[in-house]
């Protein structure tokens, strides 16, 4: 029974093509942004969430809002070091420049910090060394490039030795970095790390540190070394609490798994009003075919079948033309986010299994919902009335 | 085989009560081939509504097949009609996007035979009526004989106890007419129950026994 309602759903929606990708339009539409967005939203936020967990779970960010005639310098920030609960601890002041070597010029993000900062931020060399502390303490023009800005400036990333220009001063090379495995969107900047005090002396506006790192021992020492910060921190500034700001990983985090959150419901709803549109459509057409198909629904009762055997043909057609809608839409989906792929590959998005069977889900309920009253009606006819009727 | 008690159908016309069928008495019997004559507007449609359990009478009692028609649910009716008669209406009544196989198939889905015995049944059934070769064909590429020989073939394949016909030549030329009311007659040689429900005399004057209706009341006629 079931089998053969499906064969003349089959039959009902190939006999008026048009008619019913038109009513199946609404569905495919917000199928189709349902499933675009939330992939897109998902991948985004993905990528930008795994950027930020590769360097642990155990960062904690200082900014410095007031330095209320009190200004930390870099040798303070490397006092915090000797806390208990602190393994590592690193000023990083961010400043641009043009860098050349061997005739090529590029731009390049500049960050004066100490030594603690590659351990920190779990940068590796493949070439060379990181910075030292000599390094800080005699100012030296000594740079670590990223693998990129290596490639870019010198050719090769085996560079350790070799000789850069940057702003205008000639630095040694001391280290190149790993290739970063991080393919997100930070991946293909390129970098250089100095000492901070050599930033200091040749950027105008970096005095003192405004930002500062570190990294607690454990992630069960991330609350006392939170604290200990914050009470140094208290008592160089005079208790003024506004003056500076602690934030860890998790708060970064959480923030931006709840700021996904709250765009994936806003998107998510605004495709289920599309997707409630589409079954309002598809209650329209059912119900205009149920008037044209009175003829088809008298000659059928007549001949023997029943108030459930004609529902269940009706309500199979409705909920196959919201289902294939819904398949539409998927491979549409589909389509769009290899296309957006494409053109951005640094991206990697792909459609969530979960949000496929939420639209499938919703598309079978919407077709059920929306085509019960049609059948009911046309089920609930009389033979002869229906037989009359030309 | 079917048997009608002071069986009556009563339509409310607005304060008036219309009698579209008084207290009739009908008695057919299995095998019997019964025409029912009248002209429109007696009460043929109204008894042929009755008959076939489209539609159930007011007052009085209806037996069909030795089962008392009355109080029977929707679902209760659509299984007579479906096991027990084969309707054939004038205007063939079929399907127009089924192809020929389907339209006959159509009671025995609802009977929710299996695919193989439903393969069977069509085959044989529009054997019985010379359209196996048009098995494939819609109603539209077929010729108004063959449609209701196809539709003769739908009512045979549920095997009903009672072929219950609506002005089956009423809408077809003479010599189309003949040539379904020679499928009638053997039908009938067959041992089938037929009643045919016509205003055309020289089809009524062809069954085994005539009965005229007026003004919703029966009375026997001599052929």
């Amino acid at each position: 029974m079931i089998l053969q309602s499906v064969k003349m759903a089959y039959t009902a929606i190939l006999s008026n093509k048009l008619r019913s990708f038109l009513t199946m339009l609404g569905i495919i539409i917000g199928v189709t942004s349902l499933v675009v967005l939330v992939s897109l939203v998902g991948g985004a936020s993905d990528s930008v969430t795994e950027g930020i967990s590769e360097s642990g779970k155990t960062l904690i960010t200082v900014s410095i809002l007031k330095d209320k005639g009190k200004p930390l310098t870099w040798e303070d920030v490397s006092e915090l070091e000797k806390k208990e609960s602190i393994s590592a601890a690193a000023p990083a002041g961010n400043t641009g420049s043009t860098a050349r070597g061997r005739g090529k010029s590029v731009d390049i993000q500049i960050t004066g910090t100490t030594p603690g900062y590659f351990e920190i931020q779990n940068l590796k060399t493949a070439y060379g060394r990181t910075l030292k502390r000599a390094d800080l303490d005699n100012s030296t023009y000594s740079v670590v490039l990223n693998n990129r800005a290596a490639k870019e400036l010198l050719g090769t990333d085996d560079a350790a030795g070799e000789e850069v220009v940057i702003g205008g001063k000639t630095y040694r090379v001391a280290g190149v970095l790993e290739k970063s495995k991080v393919s997100g969107w930070n991946a293909e900047q390129m970098e250089a790390y100095i000492p901070y005090s050599t930033l200091m002396r040749s950027a105008d506006d970096i005095r003192y540190v405004n930002n500062f790192y570190l990294t607690a021992d454990s992630q069960e020492e991330m609350k006392n070394a939170e604290t200990e910060v914050t009470d140094f921190l208290k008592t160089r500034f005079g208790n003024d609490e506004k003056a500076f700001q602690v934030m860890n990983e998790s708060q970064i985090l959480e923030l931006m798994e709840s700021t996904q959150r709250t765009l994936m419901l806003m998107l998510g709803g605004i495709a289920g009003i599309a997707l409630l549109v589409g079954g309002i459509g598809i209650m329209n057409i059912m119900l205009v075919s149920v008037t044209e198909r009175t003829r088809e629904i008298g000659i059928r009762k007549a001949i023997g079948a029943d108030y459930a055997g004609i529902m269940t043909q009706f309500l199979i057609e409705a909920l196959a033309l919201s289902l294939l809608g819904c398949l539409i839409g998927i491979l549409l989906s589909w389509g769009i986010i290899q296309t957006v792929n494409w053109f951005l590959p640094q991206y990697h998005f792909r459609m969530v299994k979960e949000v496929i069977l939420a639209a499938t889900a919703f598309s079978a309920v919407i077709g059920v919902a929306f085509g019960i009253y049609p059948a009911d009606k046309a089920a609930k006819k009389k033979p002869i009335d229906a037989l009359r009727f030309s | 085989m079917i048997q009608l008690k002071g069986v009556s159908r009563i339509y409310q016309m607005g304060e008036e009560q219309f009698y579209a069928l008084r207290k009739v008495d009908l008695h057919i019997r299995k095998g019997e081939f019964v025409s029912i004559v009248g002209p429109s507007g007696s009460g043929k449609s109204t008894m042929m509504n009755i008959i076939g359990c489209l539609d159930c009478a007011d007052e009085g009692q209806y037996l069909l097949d030795g089962q008392p028609i009355e109080n029977y649910s929707e679902k209760e009716l659509a299984r007579v009609r479906n096991r027990k008669i084969g309707f054939i209406f004038q205007n063939f009544n079929l399907l127009p996007k089924l192809s020929a196989a389907e339209n006959v198939a159509l009671p025995l889905i609802y009977q929710r035979l299996g695919t193989a015995k439903q393969k069977e049944r069509v085959a044989w059934a529009l054997e019985q009526v010379s359209l196996k070769d048009r098995m494939g064909h819609r109603p539209s590429q077929l010729s108004g004989g063959q449609q209701q020989r196809v539709a003769i073939a739908r009512a045979l394949a549920s095997r009903p106890a009672l072929f219950l016909a609506d002005e089956p030549t009423g809408a077809l030329d003479s010599r189309t007419g003949r040539e379904i009311m020679d499928i009638f007659h053997m039908l009938h040689e067959k041992g089938n129950t037929i009643v045919i429900i016509t205003h055309d005399e020289g089809v009524a004057d062809q069954a085994e026994r005539k009965i005229r209706i007026r003004d919703g009341r029966l009375s026997e006629v001599k052929i």
